[in-house]
């Protein structure tokens, strides 16, 4: 059956709702026979929602978007969506095979979009620095003992556990958040992503 | 005009719940938390303090202050203010805790007309669990969306709902169903808004001699299986960043006045917030977030969220201890960024 939706942005005598800015926009999504459809995002398919202020400034709210960032983002560049004094959530663009990254903390991702293998490694000679925050890129190849692998699909989330060394690869363009520590390696351009 | 401070009442440390008979009408008890009386009726859960000017009474629809008190209980207090409304509610100061009816409501508290009390926050966690295993009857679960627990909370007391109410969550440490943390949700049914969340679990492949060092599992599988609303629980912890996602239907119970920076991911489906001035209530913005869309919610702002389909939202928390303290004496500005 053909899934219905339909909008509670109402007409009256033909007159359509007065769009003052502040999001009429449909949020149930429910077929004639009451199930549900749950609207996940991905890069090709993507609506961001709206910001409307009554006193404030804009900025101060950072709304963005992953799937517009990742889609317009380098493949693996770290771009943060979120900050929380040293703490960020980056949207991550997955595509082909990454370098090797490794943390002195736990980091997360949680793939939202795509399809996305991690590989382990332990670093061995490779190993970064000790007292630096944030994902850190390897300067080769771990040469320590394989891990093992995790394969990813949308909403499964992984562990990058401390230490390990890591490295994705996707096979089509895909989309990651990543939740660790602001490093080198994180790209802030807020006035950019927030923009859009 | 500054607003008067009213005096902060200190009220009893650990001491035994003070509570009514059942009133032979309704069969509700009337409790005392300090100088606050709350009782209810079939409809109503009726709160009076004591001003200069005498009691004054505030009404709350009850299956409104159930469905708030329920989460002001299962979240410690929360992070800041749990405004059950314009009106009343808690502010945690990690420890104690204390109570208030129109210090957030600008005329009320203008006209001097506000009252706050402190208590120790175990002895209040006491009497607010009293409060809600008398307030709420049979059938009625606080933590469900309308539309699955329907108005059982409406009409005279008929028996309980201990159940419900006294739900256990292991805390997680790490990342759920990692060994010897929280576990995962498989022993629970898909919520029939999220039938079409796929339930596969990702492939891990370990090597010999790292077994347990690598896991992974389905976020989304996990939230499609939570039974409860608007009750954020944590999913990965980066030293005192954590990921507290939740599932969200109807109205989230309470208005949450921030004392930190927390964000908002958006993982399914929309939710529209109404975001007001944390000390007065002024509208400051409204944002609808979509699928994908993050945005902060700054530190001097209280927010309320809508979801009329069941959605997955993703809330981002900053744990450190002396966040609300640095906000506070302005050492961190209210909002994250600056570009």
């Amino acid at each position: 059956m053909e899934e219905a939706r339909y909008s509670r942005r109402a007409q009256i005598d033909g007159v359509p709702e007065a769009d003052l800015g502040f999001g009429n926009s449909l949020a149930r999504e429910e077929n004639p026979m009451g199930r549900y459809t749950t609207v996940l995002g991905s890069l090709h398919e993507f609506e961001k929602g709206r910001l409307s202020i009554v006193d404030d400034d804009p900025k101060h709210y950072c709304h963005s978007n992953v799937f517009a960032v990742a889609s317009r983002s380098e493949p693996y560049e770290k771009v943060a969506v979120g900050k929380n004094l040293e703490y960020v959530i980056e949207a991550i663009r997955a595509e082909g095979t990454s370098a090797w990254m490794a943390a002195n903390h736990d980091e997360f991702v949680v793939l939202l979009d795509g399809e996305v293998t991690i590989s382990f490694a332990e670093p061995g000679a490779a190993a970064i620095a000790e007292n630096k925050d944030g994902t850190q890129r390897l300067a080769g190849d771990p040469t320590g003992r394989k891990m093992g692998r995790v394969f990813l699909k949308r909403g499964h989330q992984a562990l990058l556990p401390k230490g390990a060394a890591y490295r994705f690869s996707a096979a089509r363009p895909s989309v990651l958040i990543q939740q660790t520590i602001a490093g080198d390696l994180t790209r802030q351009k807020w006035a950019e992503i927030c923009a859009s | 005009m500054a607003m008067p401070e009213p005096a902060v009442a200190r009220g009893p440390g650990n001491t035994a719940v003070q509570v009514s008979e059942p009133d032979p009408r309704t069969g509700f008890r009337t409790f005392a938390l300090g100088q606050f009386r709350l009782s209810r009726d079939e409809y109503f859960v009726h709160i009076t303090w004591p001003t200069p000017k005498g009691r004054l009474e505030h009404r709350i629809s009850a299956d409104a202050f159930l469905r708030a008190m329920m989460r002001d209980v299962a979240w410690g207090f929360f992070y800041g203010l749990v405004n059950f409304d314009a009106m009343f509610g808690s502010r945690n100061l990690y420890g104690r805790v204390e109570f208030f009816a129109g210090r957030y409501h600008e005329a009320y508290h203008k006209a001097g007309l506000s009252y706050v009390e402190e208590f120790d926050s175990a002895f209040a966690m006491n009497v607010c669990k009293a409060i809600l295993r008398d307030f709420c009857s049979a059938g009625f679960d606080p933590f469900a969306a309308p539309e699955e627990t329907g108005s059982t909370w409406a009409g005279p007391k008929r028996g309980d709902n201990i159940a419900a109410i006294e739900r256990f969550r292991i805390a997680t440490k790490r990342m759920p169903g990692l060994f010897g943390d929280s576990p995962l949700r498989d022993d629970l049914p898909v919520n029939r808004a999220f039938a079409d969340i796929p339930q596969d679990e990702p492939v891990v492949e370990t090597e010999p001699g790292f077994e347990g060092k690598l896991h992974a599992f389905n976020l989304f599988k996990y939230l499609s299986r939570s039974d409860v609303t608007w009750n954020p629980s944590v999913t990965s912890v980066c030293r005192e960043s954590l990921f507290c996602p939740t599932t969200e239907e109807y109205v989230l119970p309470i208005i949450h006045g921030n004392d930190r920076v927390e964000w908002f991911v958006q993982l399914s489906d929309e939710i529209e917030w109404e975001v007001a001035d944390k000390e007065t209530g002024k509208p400051r913005a409204r944002i609808l977030m979509k699928a994908g869309d993050v945005a902060a919610m700054p530190a001097d702002i209280r927010h309320q969220g809508y979801s009329t389909k069941r959605s997955m939202l993703l809330v981002w928390e900053n744990a450190r201890l002396d966040l609300p303290k640095l906000y506070e004496s302005g050492k961190l500005k209210p909002y994250p960024v600056e570009f």
